[in-house]
């Protein structure tokens, strides 16, 4: 996918360390929606802030997709009239959403995750179960990040 | 490294895990048993052939050509609903790549602490809040996820579906969050069919047999006798049907749910996901967002056939989807690990690879976790 690509450009000599998975935060039911608590395991990646804003903003995103109201129930009347079949040349509501949302991410990893050597992948790509977020290393640095990610991963436990 | 690699492109849903059957490259997708479903497409298309053979002709001459007219317009909206129900995705929940799995199943081993060998593990299950209910959800050993809250896993298509209603062998496919707004219509709007034909049965069987005789008028439209055999036997199963699911869709319940008794007895009144007025419930599963599928059957990815052993290198970080198609035969995710990830997997814990076998090996038989009602073949893991 591109995100790769721009992330190869960038870091030619990264290597896949780990990866994060932020899980769905279900305390509202069914609607999709991101945990927007701090892994552990990136403390010393990235600004705590920074993630938190990206998780609410797509959060926000989600909740914009799935809002049931006056412009749903006429998309849905509209489609229901015509036996849905104005589906398969018209772009849904939510595919409009999903689209801005690849969009912001593709954005987010260029402006602020992949300078840090991290890359975020769209949840649909996951089924909407996860946002997996890789981390990548240097293979020229020192190498501490690994294992303080390990010792990390054990004291948050 | 290997040097020769024969690598082509195929679209993702060549590789999909579970008992689906595609059509149409991957645009249509149902279950492997489709039957029945082309009983109910032979029934509603040959009772509704016979009905514009013999009736209508008739009907349009002596009432009214509305009445033909309407009776296109109907046929047509259910063939459509019920094309939409059967072709469409349900609402299948992928399955979890390699490095989700293992981050779930280190999670749980940390939640579980120490077991002490000789007992069995605590089952997995992950409790959340949803508007001051406790909703349990379970863990698929098949998926290797936990269930999203009204998910549930079908031993007939083998999948986990998201808002998992029943599999229907009617429609050849699930009915799920995606496709239960069709499948509702679908019942409805065949009930109305159904009576608008057994009707006009009878009208025009007592408007000609009040010029004709009754006998006489039954061997000049013979159809008429098995068109009123059909819709009499359909008759009471749809309008049943659609009155059933009128039912849970005023309290947004899903039959899964009714059948396993979540939301009714001693639990009465506290189904979480319902808004308590019969309005937003129903608009909100009929009027709702239409939700995309997350399968993405028609994506293309790399098919790499290694010439030798160690090829799934390279190649396989550049299409990390790759990966998860090459899960589908064994349940240990870390025979497909791509090299670059191994180390660090193996290196985070120490016996990474090796917990994945006695967890799989003891728990299911212990845990059976997919104990769903609604599905009749029993599920062995």
């Amino acid at each position: 996918s591109s995100k790769f690509h721009n992330l190869q450009d960038m870091q030619h000599t990264a290597s896949l360390v780990t990866k994060v998975f932020i899980q769905r935060d279900y305390s509202e039911g069914t609607v999709c929606r991101f945990q927007t608590k701090f892994p552990a395991e990136l403390d010393n990646r990235i600004e705590r802030a920074l993630l938190e804003q990206t998780v609410k903003t797509l959060n926000s995103y989600y909740v914009e997709a799935e809002k049931v109201g006056g412009q749903s129930y006429l998309e849905g009347c509209l489609a229901c009239a015509t036996a849905y079949i104005v589906f398969l040349c018209m772009e849904t509501r939510y595919e409009k959403v999903l689209k801005k949302i690849s969009g912001y991410i593709q954005e987010q990893n260029e402006k602020i995750y992949a300078p840090r050597g991290l890359l975020l992948t769209d949840p649909i790509e996951r089924g909407m179960r996860v946002l997996e977020i890789s981390v990548f290393e240097d293979r020229g640095s020192s190498g501490s990040s690994p294992s303080s990610s390990m010792s990390s991963c054990s004291t948050a436990r | 490294m290997s040097a020769v690699m024969i690598t082509r492109k195929v679209r993702k849903w060549e590789k999909l895990p579970g008992k689906n059957t595609f059509c149409c490259d991957g645009r249509v997708m149902m279950a492997r048993q489709k039957g029945i479903f082309y009983l109910t497409l032979f029934l509603i298309i040959g009772t509704c052939s016979l009905f514009f053979v013999f009736e209508c002709p008739y009907l349009a001459v002596h009432l009214s050509p509305a009445i033909p007219v309407f009776a296109v317009l109907l046929f047509l909206f259910v063939i459509a609903m019920l094309l939409r129900t059967s072709f469409s995705d349900p609402g299948v929940l992928p399955r979890a790549l390699p490095e989700e799995a293992n981050f779930i199943e280190m999670e749980i081993e940390a939640a579980n602490g120490n077991v002490p060998s000789g007992q069995r593990p605590p089952p997995r299950i992950r409790n959340v809040q949803i508007n001051n209910q406790i909703v349990k959800l379970k863990y698929c050993y098949t998926c290797k996820i936990f269930r999203p809250p009204r998910a549930s896993h079908c031993s007939i298509c083998d999948n986990c579906v998201d808002r998992f209603d029943h599999h229907c062998p009617w429609v050849g496919n699930c009915v799920g969050k995606r496709n239960y707004r069709y499948f509702y219509l679908f019942t409805l709007t065949l009930s109305l069919l159904t009576i608008y034909i057994f009707a006009f049965n009878i009208v025009h069987v007592v408007m000609r047999s009040v010029d004709h005789g009754f006998l006489n008028t039954l061997k000049e439209t013979p159809g008429t006798v098995l068109e009123v055999l059909v819709c009499f036997f359909t008759l009471w199963s749809m309008v049943g049907l659609t009155g059933f699911h009128t039912y849970l869709i005023s309290l947004n319940q899903t039959t899964n749910e009714d059948i396993k008794g979540s939301w009714s007895g001693k639990n009465r009144g506290q189904n979480p996901y319902s808004h308590k007025n019969i309005i937003k419930n129903c608009c909100e599963v009929l009027c709702g967002p239409t939700y995309p599928s997350v399968l993405d059957r028609r994506g293309l990815m790399q098919e790499d056939s290694p010439a030798a052993a160690n090829s799934e290198g390279p190649c396989s970080f550049d299409n990390p989807v790759a990966q998860t198609t090459k899960t589908t035969a064994p349940l240990i995710p870390n025979e497909h690990t791509p090299d670059d990830v191994k180390p660090s997997i193996a290196a985070e814990k120490s016996s990474g690879p090796k917990d994945d076998q006695p967890p799989a090996a003891m728990l299911p038989p212990l845990a059976s976790p997919e104990t769903d009602a609604e599905t009749s073949i029993a599920k062995n893991q």
